[in-house]
C-alpha cells in the first residue's frame, strides 16, 4: 500500500501548550511538510468593543488591561492617547515621564517573556523561561508598588497616571533598570551564539520586506524584516522625541532575527528608561483636566468627533478608534490589535516548513489571545 | 502629509470624474470608486500609502453604515489618511481591498463577522471571531444580547 501524495489534516490546538492560549491551527500536511494552514481564533472573544460602547470612556481602562495581558500599561497608554486626541486633553510633564517609564518597562517584560516562551517552543524546556521570568518578576513588583496590581495595572489615564509613584520607587526602578543589561548579557551568552538555536531558527519562516509592509505587519516582526518603522519615532507621541534611542533592524526576517531584534530593542528600552529616570521632573502626576475626568467620568462628553490614536506597543501598532456622539459613552470604540493583524501572514510563513517549525514561527510572531480575540 | 483639502484637489486632478467629499477629517468616496481611489493612493509616488493600519465599520441605524480605512505610508513616514465609504444598512457591501493590501484580510473578515458588511472579492470571507453557524452580527447597534437580563434574574 502506498501513501505517497496523500494529505493529512491535523488540528493543532486549541488546547495545546505551544499555541500560547486557546488558538487553533488547521494544518494540511504532506508527510511532515505543511502545505496549508488556517488559523482559527475567537475562543476568547468577549466583544470587548461592545462592552466599551456601553460604559464611559474611562470605564474601559480596566478592560484594556485584559487585551494583551502581558502589557497592561501599554494598553492603557494607547487608549489614553486616543482619548486625549478626542477630547483635547494634554498630559502633565511628570505624568508623561511616568507613562513612558511604564511603557518601556512593559516592553522589557513582554520581550523577556516572549523570548523565554520562544525557547520553550524550540524545546529548551524551562531554563531560559525561568531566567526570563526571574527578571520579569522584579518589574512586576515595581508595577504592583505603583498601581496595586502586578498584571492588571489600570494605571495610565488621559492626562497622566492615576496616582504618583510611591517614595523610593524611582530609586528601586533605577536599580532594576541598571541591572538589566547584565541580565541581557547573561541571557545572550546562553542564547545568541547558541548553535542549536541557530540551526533551529535561522532561515525559518522568512518574511520579506514587501509582504511585511503589504500585510500591515508592525512591531518587532516588521523591523526584523528590515523595515525602519517605529511609531515612537514616526509619530513622536508623548515625549519620545526627547529621548535618544535607535531603532534596531533585522536583515533576513527569519525567526532568529525576530528573536534577536527583541534583545536589541530591550537594550534601547533600557537606554530610554535610564534617561527618563534621570530627568523626571517634580510636579503633578496628572493634568487638571485628566484628574477631573477621573473623578467624574460622566462629565467627560467630547464634542461630536472621531479620533484614531496609536502607540508602539511591545507587539506592534496598538490603535484605538473612537467616535463620539457627544454623550459620556463612545459611540464606536474599536481596537486595532497588533497580534491579530500580525497573524495574517502565519500561513505564508509556515508553508513548506515542518510542523515543529510552525510552532516556533507562531512563537516568534508573539501573540496574546486576549488581544487577538478581544 | 498634505492637508485634507489639498489632498482632495490633488486626487481630483489625477482622477477626473471621481466625486470626492470631505467629512469630519476624512475623505468620502462612493463604494464604486473605492478601488480606483485606493489604487491611486497606494501607487501615486507622492502619497505612497503602502500601509493599511486600520479598517473598521461604524453602524448608524436605521439607514447607513460607514466603512473606515486609516492609511499610512511606511516609505514616506506620513499619514494618516482616513477614507470613508457609506453603505446601505439593508444590504451592506463594498469591494474588498485585500488584493491591494493583504493587511485587510483579517480586518475585513472581522468587519464581516461583527457587522455583516460583505467585502466583494475577498479571497476567503468567513466569520473569524464568532463561530460558524452563529446568527446575526453582534456589533450592530440593534443586536439584542441573548441573556441580557440573566444578571438580573440571577441576583435576588
Amino acid at each position: 500500500m502506498s501513501t505517497a501524495g496523500e494529505l493529512l489534516e491535523v488540528s493543532l490546538g486549541p488546547q495545546h501548550p505551544s499555541t500560547h492560549g486557546v488558538f487553533r491551527m488547521n494544518a494540511v500536511l504532506d508527510g511532515e511538510t505543511i502545505v496549508k494552514l488556517k488559523p482559527v481564533m475567537g475562543y476568547l472573544h468577549r466583544n470587548h468593543e461592545q462592552i466599551g460602547e456601553g460604559i464611559t470612556y474611562i470605564g474601559s481602562f480596566p478592560f484594556t488591561d485584559r487585551l494583551d495581558y502581558f502589557s497592561a500599561m501599554s494598553n492603557n497608554f494607547g487608549l489614553a492617547i486616543a482619548i486625549e486626541k478626542l477630547g483635547g486633553i494634554t498630559a502633565s510633564e511628570r505624568g508623561e515621564y511616568l507613562r513612558i517609564i511604564m511603557a518601556e518597562l512593559t516592553r522589557l517584560v513582554n520581550h523577556t517573556a516572549v523570548t523565554g516562551f520562544l525557547l520553550n517552543d524550540m524545546g529548551a524546556f524551562g531554563t531560559p523561561l525561568l531566567y526570563a521570568f526571574r527578571e520579569r518578576e522584579k518589574i512586576l513588583d515595581l508595577f504592583e508598588a505603583a498601581s496595586g496590581s502586578r498584571m492588571m495595572c489600570n494605571y495610565v489615564r488621559p492626562g497622566g497616571v492615576r496616582q504618583d509613584v510611591p517614595e523610593d520607587w524611582l530609586k528601586q526602578a533605577k536599580e532594576i533598570v541598571d541591572h538589566y543589561p547584565h541580565f541581557l548579557d547573561e541571557f545572550e551568552k546562553l542564547l545568541t551564539e547558541n548553535e542549536i538555536i541557530r540551526q533551529r531558527a535561522q532561515n525559518v519562516g522568512v518574511l520579506s520586506k514587501e509582504l511585511a509592509v503589504n500585510a500591515s505587519i508592525t512591531g518587532p516582526m516588521l523591523r526584523a524584516s528590515g523595515v525602519d518603522y517605529d511609531i515612537r519615532k514616526v509619530d513622536g507621541y508623548s515625549l519620545y522625541p526627547r529621548f535618544s534611542f535607535r531603532v534596531p533592524l533585522g536583515s533576513v526576517g527569519d525567526v532568529y532575527d525576530r528573536y534577536y531584534i527583541r534583545i536589541l530593542e530591550m537594550r534601547q528600552s533600557v537606554k530610554i528608561l535610564q534617561q527618563a529616570l534621570k530627568d523626571i521632573p517634580e510636579g503633578p502626576a496628572i493634568s487638571p483636566k485628566g484628574a477631573a475626568m477621573g473623578k467624574a467620568p460622566r462629565t467627560f462628553r467630547p464634542a461630536k468627533n472621531e479620533a484614531y490614536g496609536r502607540i508602539e506597543a511591545p507587539k506592534g501598532e496598538l490603535g484605538f478608534y473612537l467616535v463620539s456622539d457627544g454623550s459620556p459613552q463612545p459611540y464606536r470604540y474599536h481596537v486595532r490589535a497588533p497580534s491579530f493583524v500580525n497573524l495574517t501572514v502565519l500561513e505564508d510563513l509556515c508553508i513548506g516548513h515542518k510542523v515543529a517549525d510552525a510552532i516556533i514561527i507562531l512563537g516568534s510572531i508573539d501573540i496574546v489571545l486576549g488581544e487577538v480575540d478581544r | 502629509m498634505l492637508p485634507l483639502e489639498e489632498l482632495k484637489s490633488v486626487i481630483q486632478e489625477l482622477l477626473p470624474g471621481v466625486p470626492l467629499d470631505l467629512e469630519a477629517g476624512s475623505l468620502l468616496v462612493s463604494s464604486k470608486d473605492l478601488i480606483t481611489v485606493c489604487r491611486c493612493l497606494k501607487n501615486t509616488e507622492r502619497f505612497s500609502l503602502d500601509y493599511l493600519a486600520n479598517l473598521t465599520v461604524v453602524d448608524y441605524p436605521p439607514e447607513r453604515m460607514e466603512v473606515i480605512y486609516h492609511f499610512y505610508s511606511m516609505l514616506k513616514k506620513h499619514g494618516p489618511v482616513a477614507l470613508k465609504v457609506k453603505v446601505e444598512r439593508e444590504k451592506p457591501s463594498v469591494p474588498s481591498v485585500t488584493p491591494l493590501w493583504r493587511g485587510a484580510e483579517f480586518q475585513e473578515r472581522e468587519a464581516y463577522d461583527l457587522f455583516g458588511v460583505v467585502f466583494e472579492g475577498h479571497p476567503d470571507l468567513r466569520r473569524i471571531l464568532m463561530w460558524e453557524g452563529f446568527k446575526g452580527h453582534p456589533m450592530r447597534k440593534d443586536y439584542i444580547v441573548e441573556d441580557q437580563d440573566a444578571v438580573e434574574t440571577l441576583s435576588p
